[in-house]
């Protein structure tokens, strides 16, 4: 019996080592052919997408289609954004329009079953919370029964506010102002009591719009969960392979200590596991049927994802929290790399 | 009577001629003293002209911060056209802004006219897609900012107006097939709001397309807003042909002119003097709408305006940036007007009415 449990392995393995050096899938193959990526973005928002003054794509969502273009192409430069409104981006994907779809975008259960799109993984998370400024004497979301709320329609964020009140037999008055704008300026000249969306927006708020920023305070209770994370189409399962381990490289990255500065010298250095990484040994590029140098180049030319955080979120004044690594006490977590 | 006299005399007139008016006069007069020097402290004394990252914008006694429109002009012109390349641009709104000179002054006549706007539109697309003549290629999603708000109303009204006509034309005449078909078209564009076609264009219409085909964003813009456009100024012309008698068209007739010869030569150019005001309005309203083209992710004036303001170093600073795009809007409409009122003298005794009575 152990001699055919031994032949089933092998074979087994056979097959997954034909499977692993089968071709680059469909999108991979037309990108290469045309040169670059279509990387959908937001439209404009701070930290994750925007034109910078010479009008250059920035944030950590554009730093992910730079680094799966420096894994595939081997050039982070090798990317043309398309900004899209929060009703374009799904359809966006699904024509084909965009071949990553990296755009702040919750990842639910309806969007990732219903639409024909998958999920890759969280870049970011997020979930929504309350602001009150602290002369209020306000200590926790308990405490918001009857308050004027400010909020923007049409987002997740509105039905959640609903669903926590409810859930808690509260009553709130919603105001509702469709730009952001207007909304702050509700909430800083006392229209409303109380602010809400998501928590790197109420610290980004706070830090750039309070004329004094201790005068403000972000509740404890996070009434959502919001994971952020790239989105690719459903039927190409070597392309979500590649943009799903361009975002684990980036994690792994940062729990091995490697940066854009210093992986030549760590390359160097005979650590095994590191090796590896920047496929000096094995062979992981071949898996992926993309050059076996991908890691390095997506951490020499993008850095890693403690890197393009501090890049991006943290003069927001955004700290890591809950997007710390798994280690330091964060859900940042990478599947090994082996 | 003396200069000082008539002033006196027109001040009484226009200003003071009632209780009422009098009372009118004071109070606007008593608001603006005091409101003026609070506005021009606020937007000179006050105001900030540069400041790397807005935080100088921020003390207690800061006025306007136009040092977001200092820091961030080249988005604002430019969008994310390449910045290495952004003189192509700069040259584009320059060719385009020396076109609307001449053709506006008249300082060419209509056929000359008519092949320097040919030459300039394909300079313009060279200089803007490039690839050839050693410029680099850029491909037109990278196009925004005034650049793009520039390209598109002149383009689709260049494009809208001539088509206009047609339908017009067409809505007027007697064969039933092309007098339904232009009524089917006019009624049913003007029964759809502008943003749902973008909107569908953006949405709808790439899942009927096989996958990996699409049709340009920008092209899909600019084609909406000419069918819109058409549609509208179709209407205006029919105005302006409803506006000649008969006899008119009669007269022609009787002299043996073919349908196009009197469409040329008789009908067409009277109708369109008429029109000169509401063609003009059509057209200033047609500039303003492109700026919905924001719905599809295409980055006009206004909206490089609006993503500035999301930045958080200018986060806050929205009168002054909105101002900015209100000037900006008003430096090419309130042109377009005057021109229009010069348009309207120059055809009211040049070969205008007054050679028709001579007649």
């Amino acid at each position: 019996m152990k001699f055919n449990i031994n032949i089933l392995a092998g074979a087994l393995t056979l097959a997954l080592f034909c499977a692993a050096n089968s071709h680059a899938g469909p999108t991979a193959d037309s990108v290469v052919k045309k040169g670059f990526i279509q990387c959908g973005v937001n439209t404009g928002l701070a930290g994750f997408a925007q034109p910078d003054n010479n009008g250059e794509w920035r944030g950590i969502d554009v730093d992910l289609c730079r680094a799966v273009a420096a894994a595939l192409l081997g050039d982070a430069k090798k990317n043309r954004y398309t900004p899209l409104t929060a009703q374009q981006r799904f359809t966006a994907l699904q024509s084909g329009e965009v071949d990553i779809l990296s755009r702040n975008t919750t990842w639910t259960f309806a969007r990732d079953a219903g639409q024909g799109i998958n999920f890759v993984g969280v870049n970011f998370y997020d979930g929504q919370g309350f602001m009150v400024p602290k002369k209020r004497n306000i200590k926790s979301a308990k405490q918001l029964n009857g308050a004027a709320i400010c909020v923007q329609p049409g987002t997740t964020t509105e039905l959640n506010m609903a669903d926590y009140f409810r859930a808690n037999k509260m009553k709130f008055k919603p105001v509702v102002i469709e730009k952001l704008e207007e909304v702050l300026n509700a909430y800083f000249t006392g229209r409303c009591d109380v602010f809400t969306t998501d928590v790197s927006g109420l610290v980004a708020v706070r830090a750039a719009r309070a004329t004094n920023p201790a005068d403000h305070m972000i509740l404890p209770e996070v009434i959502s969960k919001e994971p952020f994370g790239p989105v690719v189409r459903h039927g190409d399962d070597h392309w979500q392979d590649l943009v799903k381990w361009t975002l684990f490289a980036m994690i792994e990255a940062e729990e091995l200590g490697l940066t854009s500065k210093n992986i030549d010298q760590q390359a160097q250095a005979g650590n095994p596991v590191v090796q590896r990484f920047v496929g000096a040994t094995g062979d992981f590029g071949k898996m992926l049927a993309i050059d076996n140098r991908w890691a390095y180049n997506i951490v020499k030319q993008v850095g890693n994802y403690g890197e393009s955080f501090e890049r991006h979120l943290t003069p927001l004044g955004l700290d890591r929290g809950v997007n710390k690594l798994w280690n330091k006490g964060g859900l940042m977590y990478a599947p090994p790399l082996r | 009577m003396s200069r000082g006299q008539a002033m006196v005399q027109w001040t009484r007139t226009r200003l003071f001629s009632s209780w009422p008016s009098a009372l009118a006069t004071l109070a606007i007069v008593i608001l603006a003293a005091k409101l003026l020097p609070a506005l021009i402290d606020w937007a000179f004394l006050r105001a900030h002209w540069s400041a790397g990252d807005g935080a100088a914008c921020r003390g207690a006694d800061a006025g306007a911060c136009w040092a977001l429109v200092t820091a961030k002009y080249r988005f604002i012109l430019f969008g994310t056209f390449p910045v290495d390349q952004h003189w192509r641009p700069a040259m584009v709104i320059a060719t385009l802004l020396a076109l609307y000179g001449v053709s506006g002054f008249h300082l060419l006549p209509a056929k000359k006219l008519c092949s320097l706007w040919l030459a300039a539109l394909i300079a313009i697309g060279v200089l803007m897609w490039g690839g050839v003549l050693g410029l680099s290629y850029v491909e037109n999603q990278r196009w925004g900012g005034l650049t793009l708000t520039l390209l598109l109303s002149t383009f689709g009204i260049a494009l809208a107006f001539p088509l206009s006509i047609l339908l017009a034309l067409g809505r007027r005449s007697e064969m039933p097939i092309i007098r339904w078909s232009a009524i089917g078209y006019i009624e049913l564009v003007r029964g759809v709001p502008l943003i749902s076609v973008l909107f569908m264009a953006s949405v709808l219409l790439p899942l009927f397309l096989p996958q990996g085909v699409s049709i340009d964003k920008l092209l899909r813009a600019q084609l909406a807003m000419i069918l819109f456009a058409a549609a509208y100024l179709a209407e205006v012309v029919r105005g302006g042909l409803q506006a000649i008698p008969p006899q008119q068209e009669e007269a022609a007739l009787a002299l043996g002119l073919s349908y196009w010869q009197r469409v040329r030569y008789v009908t067409l150019p009277q109708a369109l003097r008429v029109a000169i005001p509401p063609l003009v309005n059509t057209f200033i309203g047609f500039f303003k709408d492109t700026s919905l083209v924001v719905i599809i992710g295409l980055f006009d004036f206004l909206t490089t305006i609006k993503v500035s303001l999301t930045e958080p170093a200018w986060s806050g600073f929205g009168i002054e940036a909105y101002l900015f795009a209100a000037l900006g809007y008003f430096a090419f409409c309130y042109p377009m007007s005057r021109y229009s009122q010069a348009l309207e003298r120059r055809s009211a005794h040049g070969a205008g009415l007054g050679a028709l009575r001579e007649n």
